[in-house]
């Protein structure tokens, strides 16, 4: 069945393509358009879950071992046929290793598909989440006048975002990594005629470019270091390689660099995030799919893909680490006191793909791709859900205008229920598992020094996330209806006092206020709309089932999706470490992922692989001699397996030494699990038991509140130092080229004419003049004598004409005459 | 193999004189109809005929084909040679394709003295042509010079307000670069009949350029011929380059060439001529000049400089701490940088001239093409060949493009537009694909170009490809700023309130452009065959010891002149014949 992958990515073009090139001019239904797009999405979501069930678990699995489309021959062809290539790169790295020889000196890019295990699992978290996404969707969209434009910029993306997960090359990559790039471009600036969403989908190619500047390079350097871009070759290659420690740094740390900035652009980490709230000018249902589920975690997919790379370079490991604690800090702290409920959504993404980053970080890749999955689930959700309130509200995002829609809308309420239980990490919700193994990881990590100042962070980071997802469930859900309300005045309600005053309707697109404005037809009945008078109020409304039941499918994964990651510490339940055997994302990914310590793959230091049912397969991979190496986490027993060596303090091997591994991790899990209380606690004394507290509170700590509130002010710095300087450059270059420059040669022209002025006045009045003037002297001299030739007798020509013949004679045979003469 | 006696070379390039000498002599001055649809089919078919050059140029032989050889001027030994390779073929395939758009995108545009016009543009095609299938220096510089003067008129007649300047200009600058060009070809021509220079080169280095037997046949027959006298081959100023030593007369020779085609490159700083030649040229004339007249230099650069003077190419210090190589990377990164960044003045401004804006984004993607060819490697020349092709492809799409709204809206200034996408939804398709085109969308044509020639810069040394990068980060920046302030928002200003989308006739034209950009894109192998062999052969002349694997050249015994025997015929290889002279 693995076989037929390469028909995934190419299901939804087929869809784009029909609804992009004929929608317009066949003037397609809504039920046509809808039918193709998510009828291609349903099919790729079928097939790669037939593809990935063959490929782990069928007769034919190969599972851990990718397969590769080149090698049955079923979908592949020589994209870029280059030429040859001369390694430049790595030459020092190769010296202190055994000769390798390169696996090609020619850059032949081959388009293939390559499916294993990272690979499958964002297949189908892309084609199953996305399918919801896309079903959700054709209620959201209802109504708009570019609906077949909007499922063929899906479509599109699904294509690229499956063929930057698929494909088996650096450079394909790099062609699904532009090309979700262009369609969060389109999709952002779906409602282009928004000066803000045109604004912000600039702002968020621009700022991916510089991160692609840096990928870009890093490809260019991987080519150069291994002669080919195919990542089997390339990562069999790269664990050749000799390590570089804290403070070294070397090839691998060089390409590792690149290729981070290329993922702090695409995931949207520090410094690189500011494209990411701003993307949510797009339709909801694009933030749900790109800016939460899949596109934004290409950055992950990337740094696991490429973690033998990483790997070789502690730095860069140390780097990843810190950038991702910073992130998720900084955005949880944002969220805290944002007022739209997208970008409170937008800046909870950040600071999640903040905690991801600081799992790959520590060491725990396996980690970061759960939290992928599980945020996927809830996020989403989270996302979909803030759609149907919006929805439901009538395009209106701002929650000061909401409260109370529990009793409105209660298929969103309880999916969104469940969403906020599994982000602030309740046990036995699917957020749990995954970020309480982040903060275990971080704390228990020896790949790099001070873990625990990561966990610390990580920790109060899941608290603020507790802190602002309650306060968002407060404001919306919870608490008095404000939308009852008449409109206050202030910030809040400039945009629905300004519509009323044009005698908009409630539904309608076409003004320019902030939000996500589905463009209804003016004037068109969605919801019902009670009130009268020029402030009446809207009543929310609960969403058709095409936008609920995708609802619902996504809160049951994000309730139960955890499962598949359970942890250690819950041995006594499940009877293993990592319970389910395949099934269980460990064990599933271990064998891709490179091991420092023991230079072989299929050993994450945290995980046995040996468990029931993988031992067999799992001997497919050289590498995978998991059962061999010691769990870096039971150090106390004197195991020790680090692999940089001594990392210093180590809070969880501390506590551990005092009170036995297992008690550890429990501790650890206690933890997390009052961080989240504490945070949820705080959300609901704020936000429904003493509503004054924010207020006063915001102005007791002003200068945080105002920090935290304007985002600490980075767009403006960006804004200053960077835009602002670039524009000036250009003006500056351009007075130079046409001041300088073109200066230059119209000054030559210049002198060239003024000389030729020069040269023409000596030429007239000097040279012609002497010329006139010898002119004239031999007419005055001349003339008598000519005149006097003039004689008008034939006879005096002839002789003249016999005296000039003689001359003539003379003249021509002068050497003969005198050498006769000289008797010669 | 027998690729000597068809003279589809010159029907191709002598198609269009034929057409213009019809249009002026058989066509009245007021049937303006009747000529604009007589040029356009009439470069339709000569496109038609340039095709047997795809189907018929052996990839897997490669080197020169099509191959004519005729006596012209003997006392000077200039004969009148021709012969392609695959950059040439690929080359006269987009010059025969963008000619067929220009004239059928000045249907319209061009409302005085069509006859003129049409008769110029035939005259311009059949010397771009000329200049690209010529395999004598003579020819070529007799073509290269030619095509001058059409443009001129292009420029100087049917151009906008300030046209005579704009068109004096481009005369002059580029007319200074060539004549300087013209003394190092009489200084590579009096070098041919020094037996110090050429008794040293070797059969090998002939074989290898020439890249197949009966190019490297044609040479011999031609030195042979030429007994003791000159010769202006191209191949063997070619093999001659390769015995000068390196030293001030070839670093001389090598900036004597490098000059005229860096002008018409045009690098930094010999560009100014380019933005206000296209400011103020008809749309066609953009089109042509863009599309094909920039990519003499660059031809130049790859036919002459680097293969003639592969020493001065390569070299990094010859002036202390820099070399000739050096210069050329210098001004190649220069022009990219700046070029984007002089762009991007025309948005940061409030009422830009978009057609200035595409001309200086012009000025930064030609750099390109020279970072590539001066990274002297595989990667790199493949990359800045396909370059040429695709910045013919798309930045003559963005001149047809702006010529389009011009044409409704007699306007090129940003300030006047705005939410076009409403009004012109088909346009607003075309432009941002090609937009995507140009700021190197994978799958789209450019990034193939770009990543090769970047990538080979890398190889080079990693900071070129640094700073190579950097400029593409600000072609994005105001390509996309560009779009924005074109076709989002609303449409403010009631004068494009009404506009129409595009006719048949746009389409017509703009939908070639859009699949080649997709089919380069996505399969760019079909036209990198072409280019493989001959840019293997570039690479190998500069850097003998760069390992190709793979790599054949033909092994044909070649005469020294000395003996002035010409090739016996058993010595030619199968099926193929020398013609007597």
């Amino acid at each position: 069945m693995y076989k037929f992958i390469w028909l995934v990515p190419l299901l939804p073009l087929i869809g784009a393509a029909l609804n992009g090139l004929l929608g317009r001019a066949f003037r397609f239904s809504e039920r046509t358009v809808a039918g193709l797009a998510v009828g291609s999405v349903a099919l790729a979501f079928l097939l790669a879950l037939a593809a990935v069930y063959s490929y782990g678990f069928g007769g034919e699995s190969r599972w851990p071992n990718p397969y590769v489309t080149s090698e049955g021959g079923a979908f592949v062809y020589n994209w870029i046929p280059g030429g040859a290539v001369r390694l430049t790169q790595g030459a020092k790295e190769r010296e202190t290793m055994a000769p390798q020889t390169p696996h090609n000196s020619a850059l032949d890019v081959e388009w293939s598909y390559q499916l294993d295990p990272l690979s499958a699992i964002f297949m189908l978290v892309i084609t199953g989440v996305g399918l919801c996404i896309f079903v959700f969707a054709t209620g959201y969209m209802h109504g708009d006048a570019g609906f077949y434009r909007f499922f063929a910029y899906m479509g599109l993306f699904m294509f690229m975002m499956l063929v930057l997960v698929m494909g088996s090359n650096f450079l394909m990559m790099f062609v699904g990594w532009e090309g979700v790039g262009l369609c969060s471009y389109l999709l952002i600036g779906y409602y282009f005629d928004r000066q803000e969403a045109a604004n912000a989908s600039r702002k968020a190619f621009l700022t991916n470019r510089v991160g692609d500047f840096g990928f870009a390079l890093a490809v260019f350097a991987v080519i150069g270091t291994f002669g080919t871009s195919q990542y089997t070759d390339v990562i069999s290659q790269a664990s050749g390689y000799p390590i570089e420690l804290l403070g070294h740094w070397g090839i691998m740390s060089w390409i590792a660099l690149g290729l981070f900035i290329g993922a702090c652009g695409k995931s949207a980490q520090l410094p690189l995030h500011v494209w990411l709230p701003d993307a949510m000018a797009g339709p909801t249902p694009v933030s749900a799919l790109i800016h939460a589920a899949t596109m934004v975690t290409a950055g992950l997919y990337m740094l696991t893909r490429t973690n033998v790379i990483f790997q070789h370079s502690q730095t860069m490991m140390f780097v990843v680490a810190i950038i991702g604690a910073l992130t998720a800090i900084f955005a949880a702290t944002i969220g805290i006191t944002q007022n739209d409920i997208k970008k409170v959504l937008a800046y909870s993404t950040v600071s999640q793909l903040g905690f991801m980053f600081l799992a790959c970080g520590v060491g725990s890749f396996v980690f970061g791709i759960f939290h992928v999955m599980t945020h996927a689930f809830f996020k989403a959700l989270m996302f979909l859900g803030a759609g149907s309130v919006i929805h439901g509200m009538h395009h209106e995002q701002d929650m000061r205008r909401m409260g109370g829609l529990k009793k409105y809308m209660p298929y969103t309420y309880w999916t969104f229920f469940a969403g906020w239980l599994a982000i602030c990490g309740i046990i036995p919700f699917s957020g749990f598992w995954s970020k309480d193994e982040i903060l275990w990881n971080a704390a228990a990590t020896n790949y790099i020094p001070y873990g625990w100042v990561f966990w610390l962070i990580a920790t109060i980071a899941a608290t603020c996330t507790a802190f602002y997802m309650t306060r968002l469930m407060a404001m919306t859900f919870w608490g008095k209806e404000k939308f009852l309300e008449p409109p206050a005045g202030g910030e809040a309600d400039e945009a629905h006092a300004s519509a009323f005053d044009k005698g908009l309707t409630s539904h309608d697109a076409r003004k320019f206020s902030a939000g996500d404005r589905p463009r209804h037809e003016p004037g068109e009945h969605v919801g019902q709309t009670h009130g009268k008078g020029k402030h009446d109020v809207h009543v929310p409304h609960e969403s058709p089932a095409n936008m609920w039941v995708p609802l619902a499918v996504l809160a049951v994964l994000a309730t139960v999706g955890g499962l598949v990651g359970i942890g250690p510490a819950f041995k006594s339940i499940t009877g293993s470490e990592h319970f389910g055997s395949r099934l269980n994302i460990v064990n599933w990914l271990n064998p891709i992922i490179w091991n420092p310590g023991t230079h072989s793959f299929g050993n994450a230091s945290h995980a046995e692989t040996a468990t029931s049912g993988t031992a067999t397969n799992a001997g497919q991979v050289p590498a995978s001699r998991a059962a061999e190496v010691p769990h870096p986490a039971e150090a106390t027993e004197g195991e020790a397996a680090e692999p940089y060596g001594d990392t210093g303090f180590n809070l969880a091997h501390t506590i551990a030494q005092r009170i036995g591994h297992g008690a550890t991790e429990w501790l650890f899990i206690i933890i997390s699990l009052l961080a989240a209380g504490a945070g949820m606690g705080l959300g609901y004394l704020f936000y429904l038991k003493d509503t004054r507290l924010p207020g006063i509170w915001a102005n007791r700590l002003r200068p945080l509140y105002n920090a935290s509130y304007n985002k600490y002010w980075v767009d403006e710095f960006y804004g200053w130092a960077i835009t602002r300087r670039t524009m000036d450059i250009a003006r500056g270059v351009f007075a130079f080229d046409s001041r300088v420059v073109d200066g230059a040669v119209n000054g030559t022209a210049w002198l060239t004419r003024l000389s030729s002025r020069i040269t023409g006045g000596i030429d007239k009045y000097f040279v012609d003049g002497l010329v006139n003037a010898i002119a004239a002297f031999v007419i005055r001299l001349m003339s008598p004598l000519v005149r006097a030739a003039q004689t008008g007798l034939a006879q005096n020509y002839a002789l003249m004409m016999v005296i000039g013949l003689l001359v003539a004679v003379a003249v021509f045979f002068y050497t003969d005459i005198v050498g006769a003469v000289m008797g010669r | 193999m027998l690729k000597f006696n068809i003279h589809i070379l010159s029907i191709v390039t002598w198609l269009p004189v034929l057409g213009g000498i019809i249009i002026i002599a058989l066509f009245k001055k007021d049937k303006a109809t009747l000529i604009k649809r007589f040029a356009t089919v009439w470069l339709g078919l000569d496109f038609v005929a340039s095709l047997y050059l795809w189907f018929r140029y052996d990839s897997g032989l490669g080197g020169m084909q099509f191959l004519e050889d005729h006596q012209w001027i003997p006392v000077i030994g200039a004969r009148y040679q021709m012969g392609a390779d695959g950059v040439s073929v690929l080359l006269i395939l987009l010059t025969t394709l963008l000619g067929v758009i220009a004239a059928l995108s000045s249907w319209e545009y061009i409302q005085k003295r069509e006859k003129e016009y049409y008769a110029l543009l035939l005259f311009l095609q059949a010397a771009v042509l000329g200049v690209f299938s010529s395999m004598d220096m003579f020819l070529f510089y007799l073509f290269f010079e030619v095509s001058l003067v059409p443009m001129y008129f292009l420029v100087g007649i049917w151009g906008g307000e300030n046209r005579l300047y704009a068109a004096i200009k481009f005369f002059l600058y580029t007319l200074v670069g060539s004549v300087v060009m013209l003394l190092g070809i009489l200084k590579m021509y009096f070098l041919t009949q020094d037996p110090d220079v050429y008794s040293k080169i070797t059969p090998a280095t002939i074989n290898l350029l020439a890249g197949n037997p009966a190019a490297a046949a044609i040479v011999n027959n031609t030195v042979t011929a030429a007994a003791h006298g000159g010769t202006f081959n191209i191949i063997y100023l070619q093999a001659m380059g390769s015995v000068l030593p390196m030293d001030v007369v070839q670093v001389l020779l090598f900036f004597a060439f490098a000059l005229g085609f860096a002008i018409k490159v045009p690098m930094f700083p010999f560009h100014t001529w380019l933005p206000d030649a296209h400011v103020e040229a008809p749309t066609a004339g953009s089109v042509i000049l863009a599309g094909i007249l920039l990519k003499l230099g660059t031809y130049g650069f790859y036919r002459f400089n680097i293969p003639m003077f592969p020493a001065a190419s390569i070299d990094e210090k010859y002036f202390g701490s820099f070399g000739v190589r050096s210069v050329m990377i210098f001004l190649a990164i220069i022009s990219i940088i700046y070029g984007a960044l002089a762009a991007m003045y025309f948005v940061v401004k409030k009422d830009g001239d978009v057609k200035k804006l595409v001309a200086y984004s012009s000025v930064s993607s030609m750099g390109v093409v020279m970072l590539g060819l001066f990274a002297l490697n595989p990667n790199g020349l493949n990359g800045a060949v396909m370059q040429m092709i695709n910045h013919g492809i798309y930045s003559a799409a963005l001149f047809l493009l702006v010529g389009i709204i011009y044409e409704r809206r007699h306007t090129r200034n940003v300030a006047e537009f705005g939410g076009l996408s409403h009004v012109m939804p088909g346009y607003a398709a075309v432009f941002l694909a090609m937009v995507m085109t140009a700021i190197g969308l994978p799958l789209l044509a450019v990034f193939i170009s770009e990543f090769l020639a970047l990538r080979g810069a890398f190889e080079a040394n990693p900071f070129w490809a640094g700073w190579g990068t950097l400029g593409i980060i600000l072609n994005a920046g105001y390509f996309l700023w560009l779009y924005q302030r074109m076709f989002f928002g609303t449409v403010d200003n009631p004068k494009n309130q009404k506009l129409s989308d595009l006719n048949w006739r746009e389409w017509v034209y703009m939908t070639p452009l859009l699949i080649l950009s997709l089919w380069i894109g996505c399969y760019p192998k079909v036209f990198m065959n072409y280019i493989s062999k001959p840019v293997n052969a570039v690479v190998k002349q500069v850097r003998p010891a760069y390992p190709i694997p793979g790599m054949t050249t033909p092994s044909l015994p070649i005469d020294s002149r000395t003996t002035g025997q010409p090739l016996s015929p058993g010595q030619l290889p199968q099926g193929f014949t020398i013609q007597p002279h």
